[in-house]
């Protein structure tokens, strides 16, 4: 087995025994992103990569090692990171043309976390336009391709880190998850995704598509190499006062205990409302395997009604835009990123200059969304929509804690179907936002979240995640179960998921 | 683009025929040493752009922490204004384009103000001349409320204004500096009173504001703003009319002349069948008119939300009652004891009220100055200097401390009340401390008595006939022979002194 397809787990093992330095792991996947990502037919995973910067903090990291005097367990180990998350000097276009050329100022929280724990950063990961989207078909950028079937989407918005950790690009990566973007890619990709519980992880430095929903969180090929990640980027930030100030359950240890596939005593719930009409055949097939597995190992099944779960898809969509409509109001040319300047108009005006470079910055599904957002908070309509959905949020809460009276976690599929051919819903946004229906709940009631592979949908051989969703803060349970559910779940497959991915050809040049 | 005044009608008659109700929004600057939501240094008159950071500034991903000290001016701003203080608020966007806004989004306060319904009873001096008693006027408080200031534009070419400006530069040092916005009620009942009342309560908030030590309150620097809401209603009518929005009143002074001046317009209007435009208008010092800004109506669609990325503000109630008790003395209180213990008459007082002049007057009492020369100084001196320049009092440029440091020199003969005209001069230039001005322009007081022997010798030589008289017992013409030798010595001689030599050397012959 080479370098780039050990986990991290294995390869802080690796660096820690000396068999291995950072420099020689960071160039492997280097190479490997230079082999697989670029071309007409390359996953296209990343839109910048960083070679040098990766391969000096790698020999740092070498030193420090060296020196007996490692600053984590990851010391080391190379990650990718999706391009909504500032980077000083490293590009952050958040897959838009406005933001093209701006490089930040400053790190995100969780980069500087990076950064301190000694993670070299191979690059920036694609995404769809200010992570508005299922598939990483709208980034201004071009889409990426899942390593599965490349003719198919890699889920979004996050589909640039999934891809790049299942393609073994990067053994780690980062994501955001609004209403899905880390756990709908990770399914898709036969991939782990974690979104945290809403406020264990600092939002400071991700540029915000909705603000009350966003959460930054790990993207890796096993549950263990999530826990590691979480535990790097977890914990208060006094720049976010939305984060909360209380101990990082330990969620390593959660992982570890977990993976003896004991669910003696666990209570899970199945969640009614996510089956039916529109779940493909396969996808609950691979579903209900996965119960009956772990009621094999001990835990107790029920089925659990959240009735408000079926307004999610529709308050998502007013609170979404509308947050994302004020938030996006700061791209206007005049202190970073895209000018244009209106097309025969003499000395144009601030307003001209605004309006034309917004015209051609932003890409359709953000404009639909701005104009969607914008009209939901104007005054008359204020409290019919926005105002209505904050009830529905109150009452998806409510459920979750109804739910979580009776049961320790929810299980769902994470999406209705897998991966679906490239352009096949672009022109559908109702049919691409209904990808995200199982996610978004969580979402909503800031709870915390994980999509871990379970197996291959039979008609089209693609991979399906498994979701299991616990109470806010009580993130260590998503790790526990998860991880249990990986054990039996990779015993019943014979081994992990993505080792039956085909084999990617290379396609040459990278990013 | 040049402002025409509009047609006006004679101020009597406008009162005669309707009723005005003010309105006045006051934001208020406050002194914190950081801005409202981030770590950036608030000091005045730094190079543009040098005081932000990725919050101020706006960046993609950065994100507001509420200033704790923020919070509390305005909670004790509040409790001054006899508000309720909620128990639980938040902050809200305010959704507008302009690119001084680094976010395109104001972070203010909405439906959900940190303090709410209060009051503030104000002192309306009686008019001058009149022997009627000062009136209280209690002005109803709607809400006190915590925002951001913006950046600040400066737009370059003829104009100095947006319109035909060949470029803007924008300093956004000030945005993110914590603002504390205060709005009344409809004020209705003053009449003809009401220029006076809305300069008064102005003036009275501004005092409660410094006492409370929570902003420098200088309008002319902006740190106080104060926009004036005005509309007319036929008189007897209850419903509001139309309502102005008239901004950039930058004194005391203004205030009174643009509620005068848009009580005549809108009167002018009116009266001729017309109707008044919801907009705001721009005060012109200059030229006391007020001309049209936007159009600004409650159709302007800000889209108000809750600041996603900000915790709600629930301050204890414990907090709240240790800010109560933080709270300088009540104004009315505190007048009647100053009065008392500077031996004023009641009109003296209210000269004093009325020029906006009672906290200045107290610092320099404090400094050591007599209350009666503090007045003096404040109310004709330096009161003429604010008058001939267009400013308050208070933005005159001249410090209680300094005022008190003249006095001294006075009194200890160092100069006379001649000589401490000079030294204000000196002080408006920024020459430096009084000692200082009186040292660099040689403005002390000449007591030695051989320079003085040789200025009495001369105008007695000068004046023999006015000698003779002296001789003869006529002393008060001393004053004559007084005079020369100050004009001689070009008003630096001891005049006590110079008067003792020319009754030496002019023994009265019995
Ligand atoms: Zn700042």
């Amino acid at each position: 087995m080479s370098w780039i397809e050990k986990d991290a787990a294995a390869l802080t093992d690796a660096l820690a025994a000396g068999e291995v330095t950072s420099v020689e792991l960071t160039q492997a996947h280097l190479d490997r992103i230079a082999a697989v990502d670029g071309g007409e037919r390359g996953v296209h995973a990343f839109l910048h990569v960083d070679a040098e910067g990766a391969l000096t903090q790698a020999a740092e990291s070498d030193a420090r090692r060296a020196a007996g005097t490692p600053l984590s367990a990851l010391d080391g180990v190379p990650i990718a990171v999706k391009d909504v998350l500032a980077t000083t000097g490293l590009p952050t276009t958040c897959g838009s043309k406005i933001l093209e050329g701006w490089v930040p100022p400053y790190d995100a929280t969780v980069v500087a976390r990076l950064k301190a724990a000694g993670l070299p950063i191979l690059g920036k990961t694609n995404m769809d336009e200010f992570a508005m989207g299922s598939s990483t078909e709208h980034s201004a950028y071009g889409p990426t391709r899942n390593p599965w079937d490349l003719d198919r989407i890699p889920g979004g918005s996050g589909g640039g880190s999934a891809a790049a950790v299942a393609s073994y690009e990067a053994p780690l990566a980062l994501g955001t998850d609004t209403g899905g973007s880390i756990r709908q890619p990770g399914a898709v990709t036969g991939t782990v995704g974690v979104k945290p519980t809403y406020g264990a992880v600092s939002r400071y430095g991700l540029v915000a598509l909705a603000n009350s929903l966003d959460q930054v969180g790990p993207v890796t090929r096993t549950v263990l190499d999530s826990a590691l990640l979480h535990e790097v980027i977890a914990g208060h930030d006094p720049r976010d006062s939305t984060s909360i100030d209380q101990p990082v359950p330990d969620v390593v240890a959660a992982a570890r205990q977990g993976a003896a596939g004991d669910l003696t005593g666990v209570k899970v719930g199945v969640i009614a409302e996510l089956a039916g009409e529109g779940w493909q055949d396969g996808v609950m097939a691979r579903f209900r395997e996965s119960v009956d597995a772990m009621v094999a190992a001990g835990a107790e099944v029920v089925e659990v009604s959240c009735p408000s779960f079926v307004h999610a898809m529709a308050a998502y969509y007013l609170i979404l835009p509308a947050e994302a409509s004020s938030n996006l109001a700061k791209f206007d040319a005049m202190r970073y990123g895209l000018r244009v300047l209106p097309e025969g108009v003499d000395s144009p005006s601030a307003e001209e200059v605004m309006r034309a470079t917004r015209d051609a910055g932003f890409g359709d599904e953000v404009k639909r969304r701005i104009i969607l957002g914008t009209y939901a908070l104007s005054s008359g309509y204020y409290d019919a929509y926005y105002g209505q959905a904050q009830k529905v949020r109150t009452l998806i809460s409510r459920d979750f804690e109804a739910a979580f009276e009776q049961v320790d976690v929810l299980l769902s599929p994470t999406a209705p179907t897998t991966a679906f051919k490239l352009g096949e819903k672009l022109d559908d946004p109702l049919a691409m936002y209904l990808n995200d229906l199982a996610t978004i709940p969580a979402n909503l009631a800031g709870v915390p979240g994980i999509s871990v592979p379970c197996g291959l949908a039979e008609e089209d051989g693609l991979p399906v995640g498994l979701q299991i969703l616990a109470p806010a803060l009580a993130d260590d349970r998503v790790y526990r179960v998860g991880a249990a559910a990986e054990t039996l779940l990779t015993k019943a497959l014979g081994g992990p998921l993505l080792d039956r991915a085909p084999t990617l050809t290379e396609t040459g040049a990278g990013a | 683009m040049s402002a025409t005044a509009a047609d006006l009608m004679a101020y009597d008659a406008a009162l005669a025929a309707y009723d005005p109700a003010l309105g006045l929004e006051v934001h208020v600057e406050l002194n914190t040493a950081t801005k409202m939501f981030c770590g950036c240094p608030t000091g005045f008159g730094a190079e543009p752009n040098t005081q932000v950071c990725p919050t101020c500034l706006g960046l993609p991903g950065a994100m507001p922490v509420v200033n704790r000290v923020g919070v509390e001016s305005a909670i004790r701003i509040g409790l001054a204004l006899n508000c309720s203080i909620a128990e639980w608020c938040r902050f809200a966007r305010k959704n507008y384009f302009y690119p001084d806004m680094p976010k395109n989004f104001q972070t203010s306060q909405y439906d959900e103000p940190i303090a709410f319904d209060g009051w503030m009873d104000v002192v309306v001096p009686a008019p001058e001349g009149s022997d009627a008693e000062d009136e209280v006027f209690r002005v109803e408080i709607e809400r006190a409320h915590m925002e951001e200031d913006t950046g600040k534009s400066t737009h370059i070419g003829e104009t100095g204004r947006i319109h035909g400006a060949d470029y803007s530069l924008v300093d956004y040092n000030r945005a993110g500096i914590p603002l504390i916005e205060i709005v009344t009620k409809p004020i209705r009942g003053a009449g003809e009173r009401a220029p006076e009342v809305a300069r008064a309560y102005v003036q009275q908030l501004r005092d409660l504001i410094v006492a409370l030590g929570v902003s420098e309150a200088r309008m002319d620097q902006g740190n106080l703003r104060a926009d004036v809401n005005l509309s007319l209603a036929p008189s007897g009518s209850d419903v509001l009319g139309t309502r102005t929005e008239t901004k950039n009143v930058n004194s005391f002074r203004s205030v009174e002349r643009a509620v005068r001046y848009e009580v005549q317009r809108h009167a002018a209007v009116l009266s001729s069948g017309g109707a008044i435009l919801q907009e705001t208008r721009h005060w012109h010092e200059d030229t006391g008119i007020t001309t049209s800004g936007r159009e600004k109506s409650d159709a302007e669609d800000y889209r108000y939300f809750p600041e996603p990325d900000l915790v709600p503000v629930a301050p204890s109630r414990e907090w709240v009652e240790e800010l109560r008790a933080t709270l300088p003395e009540n104004p009315t209180a505190k007048r009647a004891r100053l009065q008392a213990a500077w031996g004023y008459s009641d009109l003296e007082m209210r000269d004093v009220v009325g020029a906006g002049a009672l906290p200045l007057v107290e610092e320099t009492v404090e400094a050591g100055a007599s209350p009666q020369s503090a007045r003096k100084w404040w109310l004709s001196e330096l009161a003429r200097r604010a008058n001939d320049t267009g400013v308050d009092l208070v933005d005159l440029g001249v410090t209680p401390a300094q005022v008190a440091g003249v006095q001294a020199l006075v009194d200890a003969g160092t100069i006379n009340d001649k000589l401490a005209r000079q030294v204000f001069d000196g002080l408006l230039a920024g020459e430096g401390s009084p000692e200082e001005i009186v040292e660099k322009r040689g403005l002390a007081v000449v007591s030695d008595d051989g320079a003085l022997g040789a200025a009495v010798d001369k105008a007695i030589e000068a004046n023999p006939d006015v000698a003779e008289k002296i001789r003869g017992g006529k002393v008060a013409a001393a004053g004559a022979l007084i005079g020369a030798v100050m004009k001689e010595m070009r008003g630096q001689a001891d005049a006590g002194r110079v008067r003792e030599l020319i009754l030496e050397k002019l023994p009265v012959v019995e």
